[in-house]
């Protein structure tokens, strides 16, 4: 406020006015109250800003969870069917060598036969077709009776309980993704179907239960939605951290502690500083290009396996890891070592018997963040051949790491990439697992962190 | 004897190595250890690293080196015309590979007696029947000459690893027998282990080094393929992007960074003030309960794999967008959009942008703000006049670093930008991107023979120099600015 402004007349437009006019305390001048209104403003920005921020993360949550969880319950019919002597052992003599002769399309009789039976029973099924009937169930029924079969040979003749996973329409359905009106322009199924759906839920022959199988069995042909599960996949992204934990964590340490405790001042040491610092920024992508082009085309691994995708995310991880190694063994305060030095002990004591243990808790926050980086991470494993479609569990490690696998977030792209709707409901869901998982590890790194940590 | 066992073999044989150097030095020191120049542990140590390390080097580098030298003198084997029938050298190696495979498979699974397996010829046995039975399913039928050579590949195959082993585990002996010999009460041990480990260190350090050069060396080497049979001109300066595996491509890579820049360019817009306004909020006017909830749950969005991301916009956004946005204004209705994939991959920068302008923002001096706000500036005032111009350059170095993130994202436009090459100005029209493409024509049949597949590395080489080149600029930025508070 300047010396002019006083001399002014009352009432002249002026923002400031004279004193002598109103009490200064209680009232605020217009100028003044313009600025708290922009203050107001701008804390309001402010406080939309960090609303929106939350609100994009309770919305892509509750989407995610709203069109994943129904994956997790599968819609499964009750059949009894008999096991008919005459059409699955055609030679009378039980041996499972010969019944193998008999396909699977000697089984699929037998189950429509099954399933109208049970229609019949309660009085509901005299206008549909045997056809239209074996449409209700997943196509692999007949394969996992013919499965049961062998495996049992002396239940031949009887009337066994089967527990089928109902087709995906009929699945999708009764969770309201298929309706009357999509099914009269489907090929897969009819509203007649669907009308004999309603009638079997009324009988209780159909039910919708927990699906272990999305989670343990392995991935599906694009028609057979209601089969497809992420077994493969989940062991294939566990043998990769596997191979990242072996190697990125000795690698990353080892780097780290050489260029925190070690290394001197020169070129060598600059150059190296600046590579890791550039590696974390480089695209995940170029990351699988390196992959196919060294591990796959001139090292001759093979593709798809769970090696080449493991050795691409170590390197992808290794700057993570060798970022936050390099940050905990920092906050080790310097008498520690001195300590060591002064007893005696050599450098490389010093730093193997004292810093390192001191800095582990820190050290392994960073590496299960950096796996957890690693876990999510598509990109690089779909250039390295991750996208092919794999059926077969791998064995166990080590020769397991050169089989073809898949990993959970390039089978969720898999999933997405298939034209049958089911199939989202399926990538949602295993968006859940992986986001499981993830949670999961960052809270064992949270919880090192909180109960381990020494702050000096 | 395979790798495995060769390895374990080693391995054994240090164990026992670290028992008997550790033994050794204690019996010269007549069981005292203040005798001895080093701690026993040492001695022990330094017998099974020099008897580990020189043998796993060999058995490393011969394993590489090996599949070269036979690779180079199988090639003058194969008769010409058995090239040109296959098409390509590569080909035929791959299949030579493949039934070379096939036999040894064969015999380990005991369908083939290793005699059988040597002298088979084509004539009497249906050999691709026979390598189909054990799992290793071939093309075509076997030509004379390739199994021919697939013979002599297995038997320097089985030469080369019969020497493998026997030098391996002469050099692992030779190791061991040596640091034995020189263990006693004198010999500074510690020394020779401290050396060994300390080499470890700095070949693990020096990993990233390799790693930047197995990134930049592989990507050139490629690109220079494929500029050898497309026009470097065409590729940079082309307007259209028409991949065709028949030939006569055309693959200009202006279409690609258009979108690449229209995505980018949208998801900055939606990051950069959000993220800027909730740092500001979080680090000046929020009190530590606000704080200590918020941030974290904003920073939850940057832990969320990028295919959540994609999903999203696939299935929640991009119907939105078009449902409610493109279809009623008649823009487009297609759900695959640039505002999908610019919108979505705004939501996964905001915490990138929010934390790294926080951090800045902090780094200003308090006696700044307490200057102005003492001369009666209100807080927004402050912020604005004083903290906002002091922490520019930090500010705009992240938000280089948040636009090369954008620029090397891959999962979102995949499944929310599209896949047609087109340059339009209509943000609800389906572009795509660098990575976009770099992901099409490298995954499915790949023949790296084509410029189709072989511009894979070069639009990723441009992808590497652009990205590194922002970052470059950004972390100087950063740096220089936070040189000035310190």
């Amino acid at each position: 406020m300047s010396d002019s402004t006083h001399d002014l007349p009352p009432g002249s437009g002026l923002p400031i006015a004279p004193r002598g006019d109103r009490p200064l305390l209680t009232e605020l001048d217009p100028r003044t109250k313009k600025r708290y209104a922009a203050e107001r403003r701008f804390k309001a920005l402010g406080l939309t800003a960090v609303c929106i921020g939350v609100l994009c993360l309770v919305v892509l949550v509750s989407s995610v969870l709203r069109q994943g969880l129904p994956a997790f319950t599968q819609t499964f019919i009750d059949v009894p069917v008999y096991l008919d002597p005459a059409t699955l052992d055609p030679d009378g003599n039980r041996d499972p060598e010969q019944m193998k002769s008999v396909l699977t399309f000697g089984y699929q009789p037998l189950i429509a036969a099954g399933l109208e039976r049970a229609l019949d029973d309660r009085g509901l099924g005299e206008q549909v077709t045997a056809d239209e009937v074996a449409g209700l169930i997943s196509r692999g029924a007949a394969a996992q009776m013919r499965d049961y079969v062998l495996a049992n040979p002396e239940k031949l003749g009887e009337t066994i309980d089967f527990n089928f996973v109902a087709n995906g329409r009929v699945d999708g359905y009764l969770k309201g993704r298929v309706t009357m009106e999509s099914a009269a322009l489907d090929s897969q199924i009819s509203p007649e179907q669907l009308q004999l759906v309603d009638k079997l839920r009324d009988a209780g022959l159909i039910e919708k239960k927990f699906n272990w199988a999305f989670i343990t069995g392995p991935d599906a042909s694009g028609n057979r939605p209601e089969a497809a599960g992420m077994g493969v996949a989940i062991i294939g992204s566990a043998y990769m951290m596997l191979v990242v934990l072996v190697l990125a964590l000795p690698i990353g340490v080892a780097a780290s502690i050489y260029l925190e405790e070690f290394a001197p001042q020169n070129r060598f040491t600059d150059i190296i500083e600046v590579n890791i610092s550039n590696l974390a920024a480089v695209p995940s992508i170029v990351f699988g290009i390196l992959g196919l082009a060294i591990f796959i085309n001139w090292a001759g691994l093979p593709q798809s396996a769970p090696i080449v995708g493991g050795l691409v995310l170590t390197l992808m991880t290794l700057p993570t890891i060798i970022i936050s190694t390099r940050a905990s063994l920092k906050s080790v305060p310097p008498s520690i070592r001195d300590g060591a030095l002064g007893l005696g002990a050599s450098k490389m004591q010093a730093v193997f018997h004292h810093v390192l243990p001191l800095a582990a808790p820190g050290i392994l926050t960073g590496t299960i963040i950096g796996l957890a980086q690693a876990l999510g991470e598509t990109a690089p494993l779909m250039l390295i051949g991750m996208v092919a479609f794999v059926r077969d569990f791998p064995d166990a490690p080590p020769a397991g790491l050169f089989e073809p696998a898949s990993a959970l977030p390039v089978q969720v792209y898999n999933w997405t990439q298939r034209s049958d709707p089911a199939f989202v409901e399926r990538a949602s869901g295993a968006i859940i697992v992986l986001l499981i998982f993830l949670v999961l590890m960052n809270t064992v790194a949270i919880i090192l962190r909180r109960r381990f940590e020494r702050r000096w | 004897m395979s790798v495995t066992w060769l390895l374990l073999v080693i391995l054994v044989l240090a164990a026992i190595g670290y028992v008997m150097g550790r033994r050794r030095a204690f019996a010269d020191a007549d069981g005292d250890v203040r005798k001895l120049h080093s701690l026993p542990f040492y001695y022990g140590a330094n017998v099974a690293l020099t008897s580990v390390i020189p043998a796993l080097m060999l058995m490393f580098v011969w394993l590489i080196v090996q599949p070269m030298i036979i690779e180079r003198s199988l090639v003058p084997q194969i008769p010409d015309a058995t090239i040109e029938k296959a098409g390509a050298l590569n080909l035929v190696m791959s299949d030579v590979n493949r039934i070379a495979h096939g036999l040894d498979e064969a015999v380990s699974q005991g369908t083939m007696t290793r005699d059988f397996a040597r002298t088979l010829q084509t004539g009497e046995t249906d050999v691709r029947a026979r390598l189909a039975e054990v799992g290793v399913p071939l093309a075509s039928d076997v030509d004379p000459e390739v199994l021919e050579v697939a013979q002599s590949f297995r038997a320097m195959n089985r030469t080369g690893s019969i020497a493998m082993t026997l030098a391996v585990l002469a050099l692992a002996v030779g190791g061991f027998a040596y640091a034995y010999m020189k263990t006693n009460r004198e010999f500074r041990a510690r020394k020779y282990v401290e050396a060994v480990i300390k080499a470890l260190l700095i070949m693990a350090a020096g990993i990233a080094i390799l790693t930047t050069l197995g990134i930049v060396l592989s990507m050139l080497f490629e690109t220079r393929h494929f500029f050898a049979q497309y026009p470097w001109y065409r590729f940079f300066f082309g307007t259209t992007w028409a991949p065709n595996f028949r030939g006569d491509s055309d693959l200009g890579i202006i279409p690609l960074l258009w979108g690449t820049a229209y995505v980018s360019v949208i998801a900055l817009l939606v990051a950069v003030p959000i993220g800027l306004f909730a740092a500001i909020y979080l680090s000046e006017y929020a009190g530590p309960r606000v704080r200590s909830v918020a941030k974290p749950l904003i920073e939850i969005l940057a832990g969320i794999p990028t295919i959540v991301y994609g999903l999203f916009a696939l299935i929640t956004v991009g119907p939105l967008l078009r449902d409610y946005f493109a279809q009623p204004l008649g823009l487009g209705d297609s759900a695959n959009s640039v505002a999908t994939a610019g919108i979505v991959m705004g939501i996964m920068l905001i915490p990138f942008v929010s934390s790294l302008s926080d951090d800045i923002i902090n780094a200003v001096p308090q006696s700044l703000r307490d200057g102005s706000l003492g001369l009666g500036a209100t807080k927004s005032e402050t912020i604005r006049q004083v903290v906002f111009p002091a922490a520019l350059p930090g500010i705009i170095g992240a938000i280089l670093l948040a636009a090369s993130r954008a620029i090397g994202e891959t999962m979102i436009v995949v499944l929310g930008a599209g896949a047609a090459a087109r340059m339009d100005l209509n943000p609800f029209e389906a572009m795509t991107t660098v990575t976009v493409k770099i992901v099409s024509q490298l995954t499915g049949d790949t023949d790296f023979a084509s410029p189709e597949t072989l511009v894979a590395f070069a639009l990723g080489l441009t992808l590497f120099v652009i990205t590194l080149g922002l970052n470059v600029i950004a972390l100087v930025i950063v740096r220089k600015y936070r040189e000035q508070y310190e």
